[in-house]
């Protein structure tokens, strides 16, 4: 609990209806989506303008209180618990769209917007925007950009880095920055805008962006693909990009995913298939059509059994959106879902999957794999029960393993769930020292109380499993 | 409530309440987009996944099961539109029910709660003779001036004011329920005895019979909407159906199980249980979804039973129930409808669904199938027609800002159609829309209809064929 007289200054930036401290509004945003992580912030701040971020970080600077900000929740990095208790922002109250600017192709709003609704906005213009988590029907698109969101579009569109253009953010003493702009071209100064970007609220609060948006593709059309066996899949992704082919969607689902997605969405899924991979591509309908030929014949010389198109895009949009609900799905398996987003270069993706299956053998432990194989993303999710402490040192024991493997095939150990607090202990394996020295010297800078998310990206790094480089170096 | 009644209820929480599916919610928050109270709210506390968080935080401890916790849970409309957007799986009308069922055990309601819930409860819903005199007198109040005297004296003004508005929705009854009207209206009917004596009233279909259809008729339904009873009766039998109508079933107990009283929700369902599996019935027909619906679950509700053969009964029962619209949209022979002039304009209609009908029976496209075979209709889709209106049982009632809210942004989606007619598959939400259309000030332009009346306005009825 925040002593009196801090209460009441919040109070007075807010007003009494958008500040919260008591235990039911405590308990509701001490979680986010990522399992077995759970703290308790002090107090829950709706604020409504910038300007109102800025007064409470100023509070709150003052007085070296933690904040956090936060969307919806929905984050799978442990990036909006309050691990060191404080404040958090909940920026929803700050929905709007403030502007969609069809002579230079940007959209402009704050952070609170929800990231579906905005994507349906922006396509009733003719315009898209193409990063698509998969749980845009909820998050927000300052959390988007907090924590460098991806998607299934990211083989042909890219992610949230590659959108934004612009940045307002209440920076830790208060002061609001403004970067970038509708500009194409900028190279005046440091590239604040990037830095930001997937900074995870340890460096400012996101108030407001300016993203680049393009034009919308007339038509889409999605097919699949189904394996008998796992290897021959993943080897068609890699074959597919070898052929320079690109489409928007390239999807891979392992058998026991495709049973429990089917199992909530009732599409008609290839349940008997071994692996099955989602393919979508978009542009002209010529385009389209020949592309999607050509895939035909890289998956069935690839050793695909057998190829089902979409006989119109609502049957693809309904495979993409099944696709969606994958995580979520799983966790009907077993109570538990931790998931994970290592991502290797695109060509290593067979490889990767092979590995993934190893280690989950060798630890005991049962892992799906999905994911945006076409970007060398791969979810591997392991089913568990978090009241079983024995089991989950297991999990964790195979996750670092897939991480070492990643890297060691030169990936990493996220693709796009950022870092948080669940891959810190990992980030060194990622970065080196160099790269975590340089990323606390920036920190540090920035945020010399250590109040902007405090626990997250920087902890104490976990012992390597197989040894690679010689230094072992504990923070 | 003291300290020590919040450890008690703790203490029964963790009793009551399902561990496994409060861990099975893995917080992914897809659930929020459906939850009514959270699009209102945008709070954590007021969403699916917040409501099961703070469940959950009793349990191990975290919390006490205070106060604004419990007026959380209250504020729950028990919609269940989180369930079909779960891609999990998450039982929450369970946890929500199995939540209130500790609370109603333990905590001392102030008296005129008390009284309220003892007399609507145990007294009255139970009771189907106890219905109808509240009927008559419900009649008696309606016609003979003492309606217009209580409002032209400002009599109703001593009432809050969401209460006033409700009594000018409620619909003209006539205090007699389906089978007196049925009755006077001659229309054909046998007297049977059910397996065990019982009385067993038996209705002919028209024409080849397909099969026997047991008819749910209704506590409310059948004292507020006698005549929605009536017609569904008549459109049973038009499509085949020879239908049943048990005298010794009693209410469905829904309204109990939401309140937490599930001692008194059982004793309902084991009466219905033996009432229609005595007629002999292949199906049983609900109008009301939200009957229905627990009607649907009573195999869940049961599955403690001591009785062997109760448990299986209740799963045969539960397999058995359908929704009205089931019945005609697909099982019975197609309906004939009156011919149209094709010179006068369609009539514009919405459908608002009925949250239990929709998201527990899963029950969506026949109801609108069976509009749009009617000739001389045209549906408008309602935005938004998946979101709960605000009634939910007695929630109206007892949660009038957040039920009114609901309400008026339903009331501009209506608008937006340019509907003349909202359609409803059950009485809650019937009502509810007849109280919005009072609120908007629209009723000149726009009516609220039961399914079941729109269409036999136009389908052809043999009703004296096989007297």
């Amino acid at each position: 609990m925040l002593e009196q007289h801090i209460r009441e200054q919040m109070n007075a930036v807010v007003g009494d209806k958008w500040f919260k401290d008591d235990q039911e509004s405590l308990v509701s945003y001490s979680y986010d989506a990522t399992p077995l992580y759970q703290s308790m912030p002090d107090a829950v701040i709706f604020p409504g303008s910038t300007q109102e971020v800025s007064d409470i970080v100023k509070i709150c600077a003052a007085h070296s209180i933690p904040i956090v900000g936060r969307g919806a929740g929905s984050n799978l990095c442990g990036g909006t618990v309050p691990l060191k208790g404080g404040v958090v922002l909940v920026m929803t109250r700050m929905n709007k769209l403030l502007e969609i600017d069809s002579e230079n192709l940007t959209a402009t709003f704050q952070a609170g917007l929800n990231t579906k609704q905005f994507h349906m906005t922006v396509e009733r213009t003719g315009l898209f925007y193409p990063p698509d988590p998969s749980s845009m029907i909820i998050c927000t698109m300052g959390g988007n950009i907090a924590l460098g969101a991806g998607g299934l579009r990211g083989l042909k569109y890219g992610t949230t880095k590659d959108y934004v253009l612009g940045l307002e953010a209440v920076m830790p003493d208060g002061s609001i920055l403004r970067t970038g702009g509708k500009l194409v071209k900028d190279v005046a100064g440091y590239d604040l805008t990037r830095l930001l970007v997937g900074s995870g609220g340890t460096l400012a609060i996101i108030t407001e962006a300016t993203v680049k948006l393009i034009p919308k593709p007339v038509y889409r059309r999605a097919m699949v693909a189904m394996y008998d066996d796992l290897e021959a899949a993943a080897k068609t992704v890699s074959n597919i990009i070898a052929n320079h082919m690109f489409p928007c969607t390239l999807e891979f689902m392992d058998q026991p995913t495709l049973q429990v997605v089917e199992d909530f969405a009732k599409i008609g899924l290839p349940v008997e298939a071994k692996a099955m991979l989602a393919i979508e591509q978009d542009g002209t309908v010529e385009d389209v059509e020949r592309d999607l030929k050509k895939i035909e014949e890289i998956c069935m010389a690839s050793g695909a059994v057998q190829m089902r198109v979409a006989s119109s895009p609502e049957e693809g949009a309904k495979v993409m959106e099944a696709r969606r609900s994958a995580l979520a799905a799983l966790s009907r398996l077993r109570p538990t879902t931790i998931l994970e987003d290592a991502t290797v270069p695109r060509s290593k993706i067979a490889e990767m999957v092979g590995e993934v299956q190893r280690i989950a053998a060798k630890h005991q432990v049962q892992i799906c794999t999905f994911g945006h194989a076409g970007d060398g993303n791969l979810h591997p999710t392991a089913m568990t029960d978090a009241r079983n402490p024995e089991e989950i040192h297991r999990v964790e024991q195979a996750f670092a393993e897939i991480f070492e493997a990643a890297i060691a095939m030169g990936g990493t150990i996220t693709g796009e769930h950022g870092v948080g607090n669940v891959k810190a202990p990992y980030l060194e394996w990622k970065v080196g020292a160099a790269g975590m020295d340089m990323m606390k010297r920036i920190k540090e800078a920035i945020d010399p109380q250590g109040i902007m998310n405090p626990g997250k990206m920087f902890a104490e790094t976990r012992k390597r499993i197989v040894v690679q480089e010689p230094k072992l170096t504990g923070v | 409530m003291q300290r020590t009644e919040h450890q008690a209820l703790t203490d029964r929480m963790r009793l009551t309440l399902d561990e496994e599916q409060l861990t099975n919610c893995m917080r992914c928050g897809f659930c929020q987009t459906a939850c009514p109270t959270f699009l209102e709210t945008g709070l954590e506390a007021a969403s699916p996944r917040g409501r099961i968080a703070l469940m959950k935080a009793v349990v191990d401890g975290i919390m006490e099961p205070d106060e604004s916790f419990q007026a959380q849970m209250d504020l729950c409309l028990g919609c269940r539109a989180c369930e079909p957007a779960c891609p999990s799986d998450v039982k929450y009308g369970q946890l929500i029910e199995q939540t209130r069922e500790a609370i109603a055990q333990e905590k001392k309601y102030s008296m005129p709660v008390k009284l309220a819930r003892k007399t609507f409860l145990e007294g009255l819903f139970p009771h189907q003779g106890r219905m109808k005199f509240m009927g008559k007198a419900l009649k008696f109040y309606q016609k003979s001036g003492l309606q217009k005297l209580a409002r032209s004296t400002g009599a109703m003004k001593m009432f809050p004011e969401h209460l006033q508005q409700l009594e000018k929705a409620l619909p003209e009854v006539s205090g007699d329920g389906l089978m007196d009207l049925w009755r006077k209206a001659g229309f054909p009917v046998r007297a049977e005895k059910s397996s065990s004596g019982a009385k067993l009233l038996i209705i002919p279909a028209v024409g080849e019979t397909i099969a026997r259809v047991g008819m749910f008729r209704g506590c409310i339904m059948d004292v507020m909407f006698a005549e929605t009873n009536v017609n569904t009766v008549r459109l049973l039998r038009q499509a085949g159906f020879e239908v049943a109508v048990p005298d010794a079933q009693v209410c469905c107990g829904a309204l109990h199980a939401h309140s937490g009283e599930m001692e008194d929700a059982k004793n309902l369902a084991s009466k219905n249980i033996s009432a229609f599996q005595e007629a002999g019935v292949d199906y049983i027909a609900s109008n009301a979804g939200g009957c229905g619906a627990l009607l649907k679950e009573y195999d869940h509700l049961m599955k403690e039973d001591q009785n062997p053969s109760i448990r299986n009964a209740a799963v045969t029962f539960a397999g058995q129930v359908k929704d009205i619209s089931e019945l005609l949209q697909g099982i019975g022979r197609p309906l004939l409808h009156k011919e149209q002039d094709p010179k006068t304009a369609a009539v514009k209609v919405t459908y608002q669904d009925s949250c239990h009908l929709r998201n527990v029976m899963r029950v969506q496209g026949q109801p609108r199938e069976l509009m749009q075979g009617i000739p001389g209709v045209q549906l408008c889709e309602l935005q938004g027609s998946e979101v709960c209106c605000g009634s939910a049982g007695i929630y109206n009632m007892t949660q009038p800002e957040m039920s009114t809210d609901l309400l008026d942004h339903k009331m501009e989606n209506v608008e937006q159609t340019g509907a003349e007619t909202i359609v409803t598959s059950n009485p809650g939400c019937l009502l509810q829309m007849k109280w919005g259309i009072e609120r908007a000030g629209t009723g000149e332009h726009v009516r609220a209809v039961h399914l079941v009346d729109l269409l036999s306005e136009s389908v052809i009825l043999d009703d004296k064929m096989g007297l």
